[in-house]
């Protein structure tokens, strides 16, 4: 128990400092890339709606090909492909090469990933929505954009909420792939203590303890989010 | 001159595939082996984990949710990771074992990358199967008790395969997420279609080339299972 509590000590030389820093990482990298699969998701979402025939079948090929490839392989192939390409684009533009940092690099890769997933949720929340509410919005003179910030966007919310719940927490559990390309996040600073300490057992369950407690927590971020979105809603059951 | 042009594009960057096929199809049997041994265990576990969540008793429900929560909770990578690494690294200070008829097997990387798989597809399909044994009509019990069936009677004619049929679809999304998550083994020195293709990369020094033929491997892995699990699908017996 001693040598545990030296060992997950915040400063050197334990490693409990190293494995926040690793969490923080992690938190940082999971919110871009949610954010950035939102984005994604949400023009996906409109563009599988409302597109024409080219664009549905472009978002029906990216949605089908990411949720049907192993993450691991897509963080690699996105990972390299990306580089590549920005590479090649700096060089045509007369800038120099440059490598991305992590961060960016990880926010960019399951972002792109992410996006998929919340392609479907948003599209399925949007059908969602009853026809008769967006008559009655366009009956009543509402323009487009208008229908959608007052009526379609805010009834659809407490349907893909439970759908971008589980999304966060699948991005909070897919960011530990992304120790498989060497950013050090939690699951990579992880790897590196307990193989330089040798207590692989104790600092793999502290890293274990550590994600559970994200999960948990934002669990119960996202239970009080949809009970404020579900207020007007009659109550079920 | 077209046609010239995309033969030495394979003669390029595909020359490797002949040479690696044999290698391939090792790392397919090992994913499949995976995949199939981890599901079978998997739900061998969740139908329990699963059971007493709805029938109690109080403690056992708890443990049972407690797994769940702690499975769905953590990154399987992590879950891998503690149990070939941390577990493993246990094992050497026991004595006697290593002299043992267990060490050849406790020495391979495989069984501790089946036990992984088996409880991350028990926690996620017990807390599938908890909603599937609550959703099954009260009645339909009741009738299969009232003809004198014993309470196991119950569970294995009635309340399993209605609690089964109706979240199927939803398992075999499950199972599908299960062969994406394989790849992770890789990571502990296990050489599936992933590893293989890693090592591809290592000895060829081609990036894309590799990556896209293991992407193809999985793609239609996943597309075969769809199929099968859609006609096991339509062979089951449905109301109408």
């Amino acid at each position: 128990m001693q040598y545990a509590m030296e060992l997950l000590a915040f400063s050197p030389p334990g490693w409990g400092g190293n494995l926040l820093r690793g969490l923080f990482n992690t938190l940082l990298i999971a919110l871009g890339a949610y954010f950035l699969g939102l984005t994604l998701g949400f023009c996906g979402a409109l563009g599988k709606i409302y597109g024409g025939p080219v664009l549905r079948w472009v978002l029906e090929i990216y949605t089908t090909l990411i949720r049907a490839i192993p993450e691991l392989v897509l963080i690699l192939f996105l990972y390299y492909a990306g580089t590549d390409l920005l590479n090649i684009a700096l060089e045509a533009m007369g800038f120099a090469r440059m490598d991305i940092s992590g961060l960016w690099a990880g926010i960019y890769v399951l972002g792109f990933v992410q996006g998929a997933y919340s392609t479907e949720v948003l599209r399925g929340a949007f059908l969602a929505v009853p026809t008769g509410q967006i008559e009655a919005a366009k009956a009543i003179g509402m323009s487009s954009i208008q229908r959608h910030t007052r009526v379609i966007i805010p009834v659809m919310i407490p349907f893909a909420l439970p759908g971008l719940a589980n999304l966060w927490l699948i991005a909070t559990k897919d960011t530990a792939l992304l120790a498989v390309v060497g950013f050090s996040e939690l699951a990579l600073v992880t790897k590196q203590a307990a193989g330089s300490t040798k207590s692989y057992f104790l600092l793999y369950m502290a890293a274990a303890v550590l994600y559970l407690l994200l999960s948990l927590v934002s669990t119960l971020i996202f239970t009080l989010i949809e009970r404020h979105y579900r207020r007007g809603q009659p109550v079920q059951g | 001159m077209d046609q010239f042009w995309l033969v030495q594009y394979f003669q390029e960057n595909w020359y490797w595939v002949p040479e690696y096929l044999p290698k391939f199809a090792e790392g397919l049997w090992i994913t499949l082996k995976l995949l199939v041994i981890s599901i079978v265990i998997g739900m061998t576990i969740a139908i329990p984990v699963g059971l007493v969540q709805v029938t109690g008793p109080k403690p056992l429900a708890w443990l049972a949710r407690i797994f769940c929560t702690v499975i769905r909770g953590t990154p399987l990578l992590i879950q891998l990771w503690l149990i070939y690494y941390g577990v493993g690294s246990l094992f050497p200070s026991i004595p006697g074992l290593r002299q043992s008829f267990l060490w050849p097997v406790l020495r391979e990387a495989f069984p501790y990358a089946v036990l992984a798989f088996s409880l991350s597809v028990a926690g996620y399909e017990g807390e599938v199967l908890r909603g599937a044994f609550r959703g099954v009509p009260k009645g339909e019990l009741e009738a299969a008790r009232a003809i004198g069936m014993s309470p196991f009677q119950v569970l294995r004619r009635v309340w399993l395969p209605r609690a089964l049929q109706n979240v199927f679809p939803t398992l075999t999304g499950e199972f599908i997420l299960t062969l994406k998550a394989t790849p992770l083994a890789a990571t502990i020195s296990i050489y599936d279609v992933y590893g293989v293709g890693g090592i591809v990369r290592q000895e060829t020094y081609k990036i894309y080339e590799p990556l896209l033929f293991v992407a193809l491997i999985y793609l239609i892995l996943a597309g075969i299972l769809v199929v099968f699990f859609r006609y096991l699908e339509n062979r089951m017996p449905r109301r109408t």
